[in-house]
């Protein structure tokens, strides 16, 4: 049985206008995310990944931020068309995001259990009093691992760690539909993040959450992803299950890119191979494949033309290396 | 094997807090040998960083000798010290924070050859910032850029470039590629690795991420709280790891293979205790899996468990 579809993104584009410049940040992405699954968005930084996280909350900067076409489709209500109500009831409700850096997500002069009330006090649609929300944040602290009576504690009197544990608690509070995690383990040492991966993975089970994991780690997604997208320059260059990424034998040549240049830990290897040059200019984007200055096996063809996405199975490849030979 | 370039005994640094002495680095043994790089892995608060910064002398010890070619430079100042500075060098984690922003590149390149006057005359500083350019791979163009207007990597390089100057024989890379994309990454680890077998150039690479270690070092430190728990060479130390502690550590990371069904790991619990006055006894007994009455009391020394593998743990005593 198919699960349900609960995020649906549709030809999604995202700039950032300034005075001075136009940053084409996001051009273009469509994918889905089914109920209580993990997909996976790994790029290197400016790939846009954040910025399609941001989109889907709308919480682009004011000013500059823009999203000149698109749908954002959650639970069959377009999120772009949203008013400021519905929003409100989105953001931290049925959607919730971790950020990077647990360090300056919480505020420093309220104490931890106080930020966790304040969500649920937020969303309160069950109507809970006052004692049934402190018993919820204790509950929610317990069950990230952290005992409940560290709820008057002040953000500083925790490790980084335990700071990310809080943020999860926060964001798990009102039992989100979707989780959006950017990078969620990128400030934490390896041992502590070998426990942040384990607890969200322990608590998507139990909780039945659908995640978005932002990340630029293969082996994060390796571990904790039902599907990928692997985006590069705004563009989704190749999405697929976590076995079409891994294992198959048809590879967008910047995913290969990418695993080349991870240091192997298995294996013996004398030199990285390297992806030579660097992330194209977001506010000069080449013409064509986005790839092509870098690419080992650019064509006359990449130069010119966007490459059509070719398909097979659930696995998408956006190059000109795969359009010709069955289509 | 030749004699180690850098040798450190039972070197300590302490640090006065308002709740106590923070042991930093404590009683660290360890040698590095001429043209090899020696890796430091550990967690944020071990001690590695500032291991480095002892073995430059940019901060003193509280105790211990540090030898490099054979002499004991703790006592050294002066000239004797100016002149030591030519021959080690330091590349920082952070090429936005490192670099002057009112500086251009070349500005940055030539300022160890003028200070240091390796190189004299105008012309001649002038060259020599170009070859230097040219062998960490910046572009000729880039000569009068500032560094705002460059990406990490580029400005990681430049850092490199700063570093060589000088032609020392011992850099100390402090995390160097950590900032960094990881296409980026892979260029930088080429560049240092072909620069030490064209220059004959010991490094010590500080690092947490095992998997770079692993790729750059022939030999690796394990440090936990101040204290190295292991020591041994790179292939046998991923192989064969003996202290709790560095099997932890490499089981905690994520492998890019896909594992359906997902195996789960044994994950540590707990997080690292304070450095602060710690009591006699393993450090990592708190959070250890296999942790017993004897771990705890009595110092653990670091013994040589198998030909050049050293490990400090009562398991193996």
């Amino acid at each position: 049985m198919v699960a349900k579809e609960l995020l649906r993104v549709e030809d999604l584009y995202v700039m950032y206008k300034t005075d001075m410049e136009e940053v084409h940040a996001v051009n273009g992405i469509s994918f889905t995310i089914r109920e209580q699954e993990t997909l996976g968005l790994v790029g290197e930084t400016g790939a846009g990944k954040t910025s399609t996280a941001l989109a889907i909350l709308r919480l682009l900067p004011d000013r500059t931020g823009r999203i000149p076409s698109g749908n954002i489709w959650f639970q069959g209500k377009n999120i772009l068309e949203m008013d400021h109500e519905e929003l409100r009831r989105l953001r931290g409700g049925d959607i919730a995001m971790i950020f990077q850096d647990p360090m300056t997500s919480l505020n420093p002069v309220i104490p931890v259990g106080q930020q966790i009330a304040e969500a649920l006090l937020l969303h309160n649609e069950e109507g809970l009093t006052r004692e049934q929300i402190e018993d919820r944040v204790d509950e929610t602290l317990e069950l990230v691992g952290i005992p409940s009576s560290r709820k008057n504690e002040y953000p500083h009197q925790f490790s980084g760690g335990m700071k990310q544990r809080v943020v999860i608690a926060i964001a798990l509070s009102c039992n989100p539909r979707l989780l959006i995690a950017d990078e969620p383990t990128t400030a934490l040492d390896v041992t502590i993040q070998a426990q942040v991966l384990a607890l969200i993975n322990e608590l998507k089970e139990k909780l039945k959450t659908a995640v978005l994991m932002i990340t630029h780690d293969l082996g994060i997604i390796a571990e904790t992803c039902d599907k990928v997208a692997v985006m590069y320059a705004g563009e989704i260059i190749e999405y697929g299950t976590v076995e079409d990424i891994f294992e198959a034998d048809k590879h967008h040549p910047y995913t290969v890119g990418l695993f080349g240049a991870i240091p192997k830990i298995h294996e013996e290897t004398d030199r990285l191979e390297q992806i030579e040059g660097l992330m194209p200019d977001p506010t000069d984007l080449p013409p064509g494949c986005k790839f092509h200055p870098r690419c080992k096996h650019c064509m006359p063809v990449c130069r010119e033309k966007e490459p059509p996405v070719f398909q097979e199975g659930d696995h998408l490849l956006k190059c000109h290396l795969f359009g010709n030979s069955s289509g | 094997m030749s004699e180690p370039l850098i040798k450190t005994v039972h070197l300590k640094k302490y640090f006065e807090t308002s709740r106590g002495l923070l042991h930093a680095v404590d009683d660290v043994n360890m040698s590095i040998f001429p043209g090899r790089t020696l890796g430091v892995v550990g967690e944020s608060g071990c001690g590695k960083s500032t291991l480095g910064r002892l073995l430059l002398r940019l901060i003193e010890p509280t105790s211990g000798q540090i030898f490099f070619e054979g002499e004991d430079i703790v006592q050294y100042g002066g000239i004797k010290l100016r002149d030591l500075r030519k021959k080690m060098q330091i590349i920082f984690q952070d090429p936005y924070s490192s670099l002057d922003p009112r500086m251009t590149v070349s500005e940055i390149i030539s300022e160890p050859l003028i200070v240091t006057k390796t190189v004299t005359g105008k012309k001649a500083i002038a060259e020599e910032t170009a070859r230097l350019m040219e062998v960490v791979g910046l572009a000729e163009r880039l000569v009068n850029a500032y560094s705002h207007e460059l990406d990490g990597g580029r400005r990681q390089r430049i850092g490199v470039a700063r570093a060589l100057a000088v032609k020392p024989k011992f850099i100390v890379c402090d995390e160097p590629v950590s900032a960094l994309d990881v296409s980026i990454q892979a260029q930088i680890l080429n560049l240092l690795m072909d620069l030490q077998r064209d220059m004959g150039l010991t490094y010590m690479f500080i690092t947490h991420d095992l998997s770079v270690v692993k790729h750059i070092s022939h030999d690796i430190v394990v440090m936990y709280l101040g204290q190295n728990v292991e020591i041994a060479s790179s292939s046998e130390l991923f192989r064969k790891p003996l202290h709790p502690y560095t099997q932890a550590l490499l089981a905690s990371i994520p492998l890019p293979k896909v594992n359906r069904g997902k195996i789960k790991r044994d994950v540590i619990r707990g997080e690292l205790s304070s450095p602060i006055d710690p009591k006699p006894g393993c450090r990592f007994a708190p959070r250890c899996p296999e942790k017993r009455d004897d771990c705890v009391g009595q110092d653990i020394p670091l013994i040589e468990y198998s030909p050049n593998h050293f490990v400090s743990c009562v398991k193996y005593m």
